[in-house]
């Protein structure tokens, strides 16, 4: 081991500590465990995750609601997704998140809306069903070709004691049409992660179990596959669609950006589930393979080299006709791609990066960055769990700085002693780091451009993040006086 | 293959183009089961029809497209107002996250607020424990000189009691005894944000003037001459609180800026992040009751506030978000007679020049049909503009106006022959807004960033006025008060007017370059 990666260690050792030493001694213990170094020689992390946040730190974290209707159901175009409890949650999750999809909003499709029973104080008091039970006749009325009909979960629905899984089937029954009622309030669990776990369980039961009455009628092809946790944002399932089908396969299902209740009904007739966003989707995943034997591999589209390793991983599951397609797909770009490197990778060579995002992309995006020839110096999930800090091992160097649910005390402590070239995090991060005169990209919502994912989207990438650290800008920050 | 080095195209260009249409195409035919084009045209024209807007009005339980918030978004606005003050809402956390994303996509601007990060457990037991780490933790990381708590639905339906809450996290030493935690209940099923604003502004200054929750001797006011100003929750505050300060000062009136967040919402980039900045002092917050009197911006925003203020002892005068000529008229002559202080030539001069302005482009404006939405004073400032400028505001909508709002609006549109054939719609949504924009079209629609769904739909070009304005930026640093700030919102409304008439025109005989 070098005397480099040994002087980088002890560095993050006293920021950690130093970090640490502003907390009540109570805190300090208990935020000491989320904060490490990945070591090669333990192939450790040295994190724990997916613990409730410590209150009044400033998480960055969301609730569970954000994880279902945010994430996983959101998306779902062709079913309205009612954000049931007081007007807020859905307020500010309206049309926030990106999930590009193509239809008539308001006449077919529902995505870019704000749905809500918004509960008044008599609702809290008498409950809350029979207003859902109208509710639902209302939608009907207005919205007569919505697909089907979920119930986002506030707060108040599980604490007043409300029964929405029976207005659900009775309502279902009349109208006969899927309506799934998704437990998701925001104090379930410690962040989003619970809410994509209920909100799949939900699938599992409410749609699966009910049969496939959308579902369209196609033949079935050896080379069938569905897109699982890819919620287009910015529209990267679709530039990562256009590669897999490039190579020979069939999409049959997109979950859940620009997604249909048909698609996910016709699901268990994929071949394979090529998974995305493991954090958010690996439940639905497993429950496929046991009930109906789909296998599944996690694929990785940010950058070239892990679109490659991710479109050959993809085509070990079938004959060779797909494994050509695999590197005929792979050819085909590779002079876009060396255009793209030869343009920007001096510009961004050695660059040093830190990351914080949800629970896929601290580690998925690594590979993107670099292959521009770029460096991650630290990074960490906001409700990763312990496999998903497990995979990152396979990312990060020696000596990496790791933090779990960072607060934004901590977030800024270590950028500021770090002094990274680029952070990529969220909205509630951005300006801060900006005013410090760091270069931010949003990595949730791609600041608005993406898409990301696959070829098309690594252009875009590259060109995002030339354009963030190489703005003139931050030659300006300090007054020349 | 669409992408290469030398052009790279963006998402909006990228899947127009064929392959990607291709796939989309075959998507939808394919695996959809989507309706048919057929259905499709027919529910999309019945939507527009108006059977439909009988059904859309006949909703009893169904929000649709509301534009309104919850309260503790409005308790954090009033909480940013105050010097080195920590918004600290109790609570689930994901709440806290959405205010802060929320109002930093408004303002581009960091927002700092904590939550008390409640879970299952504190939903059984109740969130005391939460409330006593969290002011601890929050405490120590964040230095706040203050800490104003506030609650998500979640605390308030399990009926925490924030009072004695606070009481015991003193007493078990999170933060010291002396350290001012101000607090309001804001139930997010209760009103909306200008309700949580009215509350938590409400609580802080109670806080300071009525002894602390029972810790400190109530204050004895004796009056000192100075006036108090509070603006309300406004996504104009950083252009509008500068503004009101230079008319203040231009007019020699000493006032007190109850709850200023211009300038924590407008830090510098210098390398440095400022959690804290500028912001009404604790010491003004708390001297403000010896004031003659206070005047708010928006009476709806400031009922218990001003209430409260009243039996202090000084007199109060709210308006309406006065935007225009005759608003800010009566603002100032309020201003005037409150302070003892004439209205300096400066800013008669001012005025002569905004209504020179109004002159010079009312023919533009003169008998075009608007439809507005926004929070209850700002729907009513904007209508008194446009009547001023003899447009007609056919439809006013306020999701968040209450039967006091409603009357108020009516008795507005009455006052002015060009009110005649105007409505106004207190509590709906922006799903009955699309109907009346169907069945009642007008020429231009001014609101929040959430009417651009409804400009798609209907046409109606949008001008960009109110809270939140995602999708442009830096609109929030000009003032909308005072004579400059009704110059602005001309300006604004105008540039749509004008851009519109070229658009309309631009194959045409009219595209003229002198207008």
């Amino acid at each position: 081991m070098s005397t480099g990666i040994d002087e980088l260690k002890e560095r993050n050792r006293k920021l950690i500590d130093e970090v640490l030493e502003a907390y009540p001694e109570k805190s300090a213990k208990r935020r000491a465990k989320h904060l490490g170094t990945y070591t090669e020689e333990k192939g450790e992390c040295g994190v724990k995750s997916n613990i409730k946040s410590l209150p009044g730190v400033m998480t960055i974290r969301g609730c569970a609601y954000a994880g279902s209707k945010g994430v996983v159901w959101g998306p779902v175009k062709d079913m309205v997704h009612i954000s049931h409890g007081p007007v807020g949650c859905g307020q500010y999750s309206w049309a926030t998140r990106r999930n590009y999809y193509n239809g008539t909003t308001g006449v077919d499709s529902f995505v870019a809306m704000q749905v809500t029973s918004d509960f008044q104080e008599k609702d809290i008091v008498f409950g809350g069903d029979k207003k859902l039970n109208k509710l639902i006749d209302e939608i009907e009325t207005l919205f007569p070709l919505n697909k089907g009909i979920t119930i986002q979960s506030e707060c108040p629905v599980g604490l007043i004691g409300d029964d929405i899984e029976s207005v659900s089937r009775v309502k279902a029954k009349e109208y006969n049409k899927t309506i799934v009622p998704v437990r998701c309030e925001g104090f379930r669990g410690v962040s989003q992660s619970l809410g994509h776990h209920i909100a799949n369980d939900t699938i599992r039961d409410w749609v699966f179990e009910k049969g496939d009455k959308n579902a369209p009628k196609f033949e079935s092809t050896p080379y069938d596959v569905a897109i699982i946790a890819d919620y287009n944002i910015g529209g990267d399932a679709w530039s990562s669609r256009i590669l897999i089908e490039e190579m020979g396969l069939r999409v049959i299902a997109q979950w859940s950006g620009d997604g249909t209740l048909a698609e996910m009904e016709a699901t268990p007739k994929a071949k394979l589930n090529l998974l995305h966003c493991y954090r958010s989707m690996n439940y639905i995943t497993r429950h496929m393979e046991e009930k109906y034997g789909i296998p599944w591999v996690e694929y990785n589209f940010f950058g070239p080299t892990k679109i490659a390793e991710s479109l050959r991983a993809i085509a070990a599951h079938f004959d060779d006709t797909i494994k050509e397609g695999a590197e005929r797909v792979i050819a085909k770009y590779q002079p876009m791609i060396d255009g793209i490197l030869a343009k920007y990778k001096t510009r961004l060579e050695a660059k040093k990066v830190m990351l914080f995002v949800g629970g896929l992309r601290p580690r998925h995006v690594i590979g993107a960055y670099e292959d521009l020839g770029m460096e991650i110096v630290g990074t960490g999930y906001e409700f990763g769990h312990n496999d998903d800090y497990q995979r990152t091992t396979h990312y990060v160097k020696d000596g990496t700085l790791i933090y779990d649910d960072v607060s934004g005390y901590e977030f800024e402590k270590f950028v500021e002693k770090v002094q990274p070239d680029l952070v990529g995090s969220g909205i509630k991060e951005k300006y801060i780091f900006q005013k410090m005169g760091i270069p931010f990209r949003q990595m949730h919502s791609w600041d608005y451009s993406g898409p990301y994912h696959g070829y098309d989207g690594f252009a875009i990438f590259a060109r995002d993040m030339d354009m963030a650290i190489n703005a003139p800008v931050w030659k300006l920050t300090k007054a020349p006086w | 293959m669409s992408q290469s080095a030398e052009k790279i195209i963006d998402h909006s260009r990228l899947f127009q183009g064929e392959e990607y249409r291709k796939m989309f195409a075959n998507k939808r035919c394919t695996f959809e089961n989507a309706v048919s084009e057929e259905q499709l045209i027919q529910i999309g024209e019945w939507s527009k029809s108006l059977e439909y807007r009988e059904k859309n009005f006949a909703r009893e339980a169904l929000v649709i497209n509301p534009a309104r918030a919850c309260q503790p978004l409005g308790a954090v606005f009033a909480a940013l107002g105050f010097e080195g003050t920590l918004p600290f809402v109790h609570g689930s956390q994901g709440c806290v996250a959405y205010y802060r994303s929320h109002f930093s996509r408004h303002f581009k601007e960091p927002t700092s607020a904590v939550s008390s990060s409640m879970t299952e457990d504190a939903a059984v037991f109740g969130g005391m424990g939460n409330l006593v780490d969290g002011l601890a933790n929050s405490f120590s990381l964040y230095k706040p000189k203050m800490i104003a708590v506030s609650t998500t639905c979640m605390a308030e339906v399990i009926g925490d009691d924030l009072n004695a809450f606070i009481k015991t996290a003193k007493e078990k030493g999170s933060v010291p005894e002396d350290l001012d935690v101000p607090f309001a209940h804001t139930p997010a099923f209760v009103g909306s944000h200008t309700t949580g604003y009215d509350n938590a502004l409400n609580g802080i200054l109670g806080h300071f003037w009525n002894g602390k929750a029972g810790t400190a001797p109530k204050l004895e006011r004796t009056p000192n001459g100075s006036i108090n100003f509070i603006g309300g929750f406004d996504g104009y505050t950083i252009g509008n609180m500068r503004e009101i300060k230079r008319i203040f000062k231009l007019m020699g009136v000493e006032a007190t800026i109850l709850g200023d967040p211009s300038d924590v919402w407008d830090t510098p980039s210098d390398g440095k992040f400022r959690m804290y900045d500028g912001g009404t002092t604790l010491v003004d917050a708390a001297n403000a009751v010896h004031a003659n009197a206070t005047i708010s911006m928006q009476e709806f925003c400031t009922f218990k506030t001003l209430d409260m203020i009243e039996k202090s002892g000084q007199e109060t005068v709210a308006f309406n978000h006065p935007i225009g000529v005759e608003g800010t008229d009566r603002f100032l002559m309020e201003v005037a007679r409150l302070s003892g202080k004439p209205i300096p030539e400066e800013l008669r001069k001012e005025r002569g020049r905004l209504v020179d302005a109004i002159a010079d482009s009312s023919a533009l404006v003169h008998g075009k049909k608007f439809a507005i939405f926004g929070d209850p004073d700002m729907a009513l400032g904007l209508t008194a503009f446009l009547l001023e400028l003899g447009a007609e505001p056919i439809h006013v909508l306020s999701s968040n106006g209450n039967a006091a709002w409603q009357e108020k609006a009516t008795a507005l549109l009455s006052s002015s022959p060009f009110g005649a054939d105007c409505h106004a719609y207190a509590g709906k949504d922006l799903w009955h807004m699309r109907s009346l924009l169907f069945t009642e079209p007008v020429d231009f629609l001014i609101g929040s960033t959430y009417g651009k769904f409804l400009e798609r739909d209907t046409k109606t070009p949008l001008i960009r006025v109110g809270f939140p304005i995602f999708d442009r930026h830096h609109h929030h640093r000009y003032p909308v008060w005072g004579y400059q700030g009704a110059m602005n919102v001309l300006v604004w409304i105008l540039d749509k007017i004008l851009d519109e008439a070229d658009r309309e025109s631009v194959d045409g005989c009219s595209f003229d370059a002198v207008r």
